[in-house]
Parts: C-alpha cells; structure tokens; sequence
C-alpha cells in the first residue's frame, strides 16, 4: 500500500473548484495585451484587461490538457513522468545568493553572489544524487550580464547535466533563446518536441494577473510544445486571502485561468498545476517557506490538481534560518515528507533557505538524504513471499539467527535505506570523534565532485551550442564563455 | 481638554478603529483644541504606542495595517483646520518610494508607505515598475529627503543600484539618502550599491528613515 497524505474531502475540494470558477468569471482575470485576441477569438469577454472566464470554457481547456507527459535525459531516456503520484525533486531555482563555507571559520558561512563556478558546482552534485530527477537552473549568476542570465545558466545546466531541467525565462524575448538553445542541444526543434528536456516555470502574480511577460510565455511555449509549469504564489493574507482554503482557491483559478490561455494557444499542449504558495507571517511581513502552513498549502493545492487529473508541482524543503541548522533542517524534511506522500510530480526547493534568497550545495546534500528518507518511506510496507514471518521463522526457530538467513541477504536492501556519511550512523566517526553536520556535507560535496565526469556531447552540437553561446553572448558583451571555455573546452584541440 | 479626551484619542489608534478616531478628532475641534495638540498629544503616542508592541511581538501586521487607517481618518479631520491656520503639522521627512523597474510586488512598499505616513513622513508613492529616472524626476519635484526603492525578485532588485545612478546623474545624491528593502535585499547588498540603509521589515523603515533623517540635518560638506 502506498502511504497517502490528504488534506481536503472531496466536498471542500469541489467547493474550492466552484469558487475558483466562480472568479475566474467575477472579478476575473487580469490578463495581457498579448492574449486578448486569443481569448476573444474563443467567446471569452475581455473588458479593460480584464477576461472574464466562462467555466465551460475553462472546463475544455482543463479536459484538453496531457495527463501525462516525460522529461527525458539527454540520451532520450523518460526521466521524469508527470503523471499521477509519481515523485520527483529538484533543487530550488534562481537564487541569487550562495551560501559559502569557505567564507571564514566553518561557524560563520556568510552568503554571497552566486557565481556561474557555484551554479556548476551545483549541478554537477545533483547530477551525482539519485534522489534529484531533475537539474533546475539554480542560480542567477552574477557574472554573467543581466540580460543573458535566463539562458547562460540553461547553457551550463545542459552542459554539465545529462538529466532534464526545470527552468524559466526572465523576460516573454528571451524564451525564445533558451528554446533555440534547447532545440540544438536536442538535435533540432523537433527532437526537443519528441522528447522535451525541460520544463518552464510561468508565473502569474498575485492576485489573478496574467502579466506581458507570463501571458506570452504561456503561449510560446504552447506553440512550441515545450512544456510549461504555471508557479502561482499566493501569499496568505497579502495577496491572497488569510484563510488557507481561501488561498487555494485562488491558486486554482490562477492556474485554471493560465491553463486556459495556454490551451487555446495549443490544444494539447503539456502544462502543469503548479506553484509556490506561502503564508505571509503577519508579525515580520516575510514569506516563511518552512512554514508548516505553507506546505499544507502546496499539499492543497496540488489535491485540487490531482482531482482535475492533472501532473503536480509544488515548492517544498527549503528553509527560512540564515545558516544551515536544526531550524531550516527540521522545515526541509518535514516538508519533503508531506510533498512525498502527497504524491507531488515534481517538488522544487532543495538546497535554499534564508526564504528562498540563498542555496547552499552542503543544504543540498543534506536535503538530498530527507529526500532519500521520504522517496523510502512512499514504498510503503510490502509484503515479500508467501508468508511475512512464518518461514523465516520455520528456518530459524527460536534461535532467532536472522542474520544468517539467504532471506535476510535478499531482501534486506529492498527493506532498508542506506543513507551516505551525511546521516551519522557511526560511518563517520574516527577514532571515536564524529565530524559535525557542516563539515560531513562538505566532505560529501567534494566526494561527489571529485566523482563526477562530464560527459560531453557529440563534438558537432557541442561546436554549435558554443558557437550559438558565443554569438548570443557577444549582443551582452560577454567575453568567452565563463566555466565553459575557461576550462576543459578550451583544452580541445581546434575549439574556438 | 481633559486628560482622558487625548488618552481615548489614542486608544483609538491602537484599537485601530478610524470611525472612532474620526468622531474623536471632530469632538476635539467642537471643544477648540488646537489641532496640534490633538495631533501630538493625543493620536500620535497611539501611534508610538503600536509601533513599541508591533516591536515586541504583541501586535501584528493587519492590527498595524488598522491603526495607520485610523491615523489617516484622525488626520483627514485636523489637517485642513491646520491649513487654515496657516499652520502645517512639521514632517518627519519628505519620501519619495517606488518599486523599481520590471517589478510589480507593491505590498511591501506600501506598507512602508503607510507606516511612514502614520509616523508623521509625506511619502510620494511613485507605485510599482517604476523607472530610475521616474524616482530622480519625483524627487526633485517634491523636495525629497529620502528616497525608498523596493524589489521583491532577485532579478529586480539589480535596478535598485539604476536608481541611486540616476540619482547621482541628476545631481541629487548628495543631499538626498536612498534606503532599499525588499525579500531578496540584505546589508550586503545595500552596501554594495552605496545605498544609506537597508531595512528588513517596514517598522525598521520607519527607524531607519528617522536616522536617516537625523543624519541628514548634521552638517554636509558642499562642494566649493
């Protein structure tokens, strides 16, 4: 039996559908110039900006969306399903700070900018854990100008990673970047249809508005066939109302609302009902994504999803402490639990705290055994043979010598969970000293990054996506390729 | 005016109730208090009184949200008969604030705004993507001393540094102070920008914009 976690019955559930129906048509949606055509051109009113949804139409839209889809890795492997309960993680994304060890003594991390040598630190890490699906574009690196930073990061994301990518754009003119880096590094705009590497984050802002920037997004990404993932944020009692049910009510209608524009653009299309919902803490005005509150909210959220039938996301095991401590350790892995058990397709967040303003890669590994512990705990108890103890007990008799039984060998790696060094079991410890926390992360970062072997494309993208990056790069006024030509692509013979 | 009269005008604001702080300011001109009293006497410490248990944990955001409303409804009433006076409530400080270019999260800013207003500051609120050179236009405009720029994306907040550039172009920088707030926006980052202050929540705004205007008033080198 798969261990389940719900929140709604399905009366409050319905009652939630109704209400959000019930706004998307009054006071309806904000929604951008770009859009309005589209809308009208379905029989939707659009008043001063503003559409006013009919739920028969949003119903088509909802019945016309893939239950099902895949991300795949780069070798055209299904890595990711979108689909029922299956779960996933990846790390949280676009942060603009790191947290970093090395900043002074091993009690006083500060963060600082992220730089692009952080973000593939990261990803060659992730790339490394089996607890992460996917990559996400982590980072905003602050060595890279502004205007390119959406696609550079997607650039070293896909260069150091085989596994697909959660990601976004940050501008409705940029999309069409990263999709055209995408489509080479998938062999053509037809491959990446076939067998999409990534997924896009599009987010409405709170409340109801469909901005320039996320209405185009929504459709380009429709026509595209590349899937997108709507991130509506409520914020309980800021802009959105304080009562939980309230605010997942809203996030339905702002993903109902999202999920109808990107369906008129393309029938079909893939798309998934997701976000990042928070409470706003009424004391300090911030935006706890540990809060116990806040994950009840994306397990809500996500409920009213499934009951659609549709693929799930949710942003969970982040912290809101500064450092990494027992504080933002406790919220990570309760929250990855409840994302767990909840069966959210994808759950984003690992490796930030701070409210989402800093990652850190030693959060991450640690992140990645809560993950572990949650991914374990989801298989359930299964019955394995015939009997459950009788045998066993036949063999061994009142002895009790289970640890000698083949039965004991067979399954006890089915049964059991082997986390790394970061759990202290007692691996660890030499000569009766254990390191603390901190230092066994970093030590499990550099074991992984020590590990890792990049494995480069055929030579013949791999020319095309530098000469692409370059000539991209080149309209920003970057130099080179930071941490791509720096290092070992400028080793190779005959590379620019 | 008796005692109790300014002691009800200050319940009033800490109970957050503006009809009743309305009625209060009327009574008090019917039975020819000066307005200023009324205002410093009697409403203002409700004020002082919020902000000092908002510090201490006791009061909450809608509840400070609520007293800043019951200020303005006290206001409504006695700043006219302070204009035709010929007298004008002395400011904190004149405050320009803004979200800066390409964001549209106003919650923040505004509930900087509101809180400066209840504390006696006249804030221009320039709204949400609000270009650079749209603040150093305002400021001018309106004399201002302090200029505010939130960002609540990571993306956003790098146009805070535009900001103080334009105010530099515009030759304002010296005498006016700059602060920045917003989720993403540390110390280190206001530093880093050569911003005057950072403020991590809108009641530490209102502290922050007190010094900033105290260190305003001490002397400053002019340019020969």
């Amino acid at each position: 039996m798969r261990p389940r976690f719900q929140l709604l019955d399905r009366t409050l559930i319905e009652r939630i559908i109704g209400e959000a129906f019930q706004l998307i048509k009054e006071p309806g949606v904000r929604v951008a110039p770009y859009v309005v055509d589209l809308l009208r051109g379905a029989g939707i009113e659009v008043r001063d900006g503003v559409a006013h949804i009919p739920e028969a139409a949003a119903q088509a839209a909802l019945a016309s969306v893939p239950r099902s889809f895949c991300l795949y890795e780069r070798s055209g492997k299904p890595a990711v399903r979108y689909e029922g309960d299956a779960v996933h993680f990846d790390p949280g994304s676009s942060c603009l700070n790191i947290l970093d060890p090395k900043t002074s003594g091993s009690n006083d991390w500060q963060a600082r900018p992220a730089q692009a040598a952080d973000l593939v630190r990261m990803v060659q890490v992730v790339e490394m854990l089996p607890q992460f699906a996917a990559q996400s574009t982590a980072m905003v690196c602050n060595d890279v100008p502004q205007e390119i930073g959406d696609w550079y990061r997607l650039l070293l994301v896909l260069w150091y990673s085989e596994k697909p990518v959660v990601t976004g754009a940050f501008s409705a003119s940029s999309l069409h970047t990263l999709l055209e880096l995408l489509a080479i590094e998938s062999g053509g705009a037809e491959q990446l249809r076939q067998r999409p590497r990534a997924i896009f984050d599009v987010c409405p802002s709170p409340p109801l508005n469909w901005s320039e920037f996320a209405s185009q997004n929504l459709v380009d990404l429709a026509r595209a066939a590349v899937p997108a993932e709507v991130v509506s944020m409520p914020l309980a009692g800021a802009t959105a109302p304080v009562t939980l049910a309230g605010s997942v009510v809203q996030h339905a209608a702002e993903c109902i609302s999202g999920i109808t524009i990107h369906q008129l653009a393309q029938l079909g299309a893939p798309i998934v009902w997701g976000g990042a919902p928070a409470i706003f803490d009424m004391r300090t005005g911030k935006t706890p994504m540990g809060a116990i509150e806040t994950a009840m909210l994306d397990v809500a959220c996500a409920e009213v999803g499934k009951h659609f039938g549709l693929p799930t996301h949710a942003y969970l095991v982040a912290g809101d402490g500064r450092l990494i401590d027992a504080q933002v350790e406790m919220e990570s892995g309760m929250s990855a639990m409840l994302g767990a058990l909840a069966g959210i397709n994808m759950i984003s967040g690992a490796g930030m705290l701070d409210f989402l303003a800093c990652h850190s890669i030693e959060k991450l590994v640690i992140d990645a055994e809560a993950i572990a512990s949650a991914q374990r705990l989801i298989e359930g108890i299964e019955p394995r043979g015939d009997s459950l103890a009788v045998e066993m007990f036949a063999k061994t008799g009142l002895a009790g010598d289970f640890l000698k039984l083949k039965e004991t060998r067979g399954l006890f790696r089915k049964e059991q969970h082997f986390p790394s060094a970061i759990v202290d079991r007692g691996l660890a410890s030499t000569d009766g000293a254990t390191p603390g926390v901190l230092e066994r992360a970093q030590n499990r970062v550099e074991e992984l990054l020590s590990s890792y072997q990049r494995r480069p494309l055929p030579a013949e993208r791999e020319q095309e996506i530098i000469e692409f990056a370059l000539r991209e790069g080149r309209k920003a006024g970057l130099e080179g390729l930071p941490e791509i030509l720096r290092q070992e692509y400028a080793q190779q013979p005959g590379m620019p | 005016m008796p005692e109790n009269a300014y002691t009800k005008m200050r319940q009033s604001i800490v109970n957050g109730a503006p009809d009743t702080a309305s009625e209060l300011a009327q009574q008090a001109l019917r039975d020819g208090v000066a307005p200023l009293d009324a205002i410093n006497q009697g409403f203002v410490p409700g004020m002082q009184a919020v902000g000092e248990q908002f510090a201490r944990g006791e009061m909450f955001l809608p509840d400070m949200m609520a007293s800043a409303e019951a200020m303005r409804a006290a206001m409504a009433v006695l700043e006219p008969e302070l204009t035709r006076a010929g007298k004008e409530r002395p400011t904190a400080g004149v405050v320009v604030l803004g979200t800066t270019k390409g964001d549209i999260h106003e919650i923040g800013k505004t509930l900087v705004g509101t809180l400066l207003t209840a504390h006696g500051f006249r804030v221009h609120d320039l709204g949400v993507d609000v270009a650079a050179d749209t603040f150093a236009t305002k400021a001018r405009e309106v004399g201002a001393d302090i200029v505010g720029v939130s960002a609540l994306l990571t993306t956003t907040m790098r146009n805070q540094k535009g900001v103080i550039e334009s105010l530099e172009k515009a030759g304002l920088r010296p005498r006016i102070k700059v602060m920045v707030g917003g989720a993403p926006v540390t110390r280190a980052w206001a530093a880093e920008i050569g911003a005057d202050g950072y403020a991590k929540d809108a009641m530490s705004a209102v502290t922050l914009a007190r010094e900033l205007m105290e260190q305003r008033t001490l002397p400053v080198e002019e340019p020969a």
